[in-house]
């Protein structure tokens, strides 16, 4: 991969974790909130079930996660395992692809 | 291997690295079962909760904790990568920053182990 192309994919890296910390910064409080009183499916779908908020809000969580675990793990798989060139990254685009669409059917399965 | 390498070792940055890298490495292999387990719903709350009762037993609690810290941990660790890269935040303050970072993780961990168990 070009430097330039490095460069970029750097720049999302930072740019996804920023969306990120905020996106897990509420997750965190909703999950330490939500389990007080203890989880159901009734408690989990009565908050998420036809809210628009939420889905926008796991729809931006999603995509960013998407982008931000795949370049991680490439980075991890490159200087632990020494794996990278093209093969490398075609799978870890997959992989971003593949958590891209588990995580909007999550997010269709809770909203809908 | 050089002495020097070693060295870099016994500096807390470098524990850092490792809690970042390997709390990364580990909710990038549970996101996937994350998004199943709720994918779930769409065959009805009964398949969800069914689900819900399976994470209850302790080993499933157990992991449920160690995931909250990892997550907590993940966000403290990369707020002080952002700080450094974009801030310039460097040498001043930095095991204070570690730290904060450990801490905040541990409350978080710790809030979610009093409510779940």
């Amino acid at each position: 991969m070009s430097a330039r192309a490095e460069t970029r994919l750097w720049l999302l890296q930072r740019t996804s974790a920023a969306a990120l910390a905020v996106c897990v910064a509420v997750h965190l409080a909703t999950i330490i909130g939500a389990v007080r009183s203890g989880l159901s499916a009734a408690a989990i779908l009565g908050r998420t079930n036809g809210s628009l908020g939420w889905a926008a809000f796991y729809a931006a969580f999603v995509l960013a996660v998407s982008i931000h675990a795949p370049i991680g793990l490439r980075g991890i798989a490159a200087e632990w395992l020494g794996w990278r060139g093209r093969a490398a990254d075609a799978v870890f685009a997959l992989i971003g692809i593949a958590l891209l669409a588990l995580g909007a059917y999550a997010i269709a399965a809770v909203t809908r | 291997m050089s002495a020097s390498r070693w060295r870099n070792r016994g500096h807390p940055a470098y524990w850092a690295f490792l809690v970042h890298r390997l709390s990364g490495l580990a909710l990038a292999l549970f996101l996937p079962l994350h998004f199943v387990a709720l994918a779930r719903a769409l065959r009805g709350a009964a398949a969800l909760d069914a689900f819900l009762a399976w994470t209850r037993s302790p080993w499933v609690v157990a992991s449920e904790i160690a995931l909250v810290f990892a997550l907590a941990a993940h966000l403290t660790g990369g707020l002080r990568l952002l700080l450094v890269e974009f801030v310039g935040w460097k040498s001043e303050g930095q095991k204070a920053l570690l730290a904060v970072a450990g801490g905040v993780a541990a409350f978080c961990a710790i809030a979610f182990a009093l409510n779940v168990v």
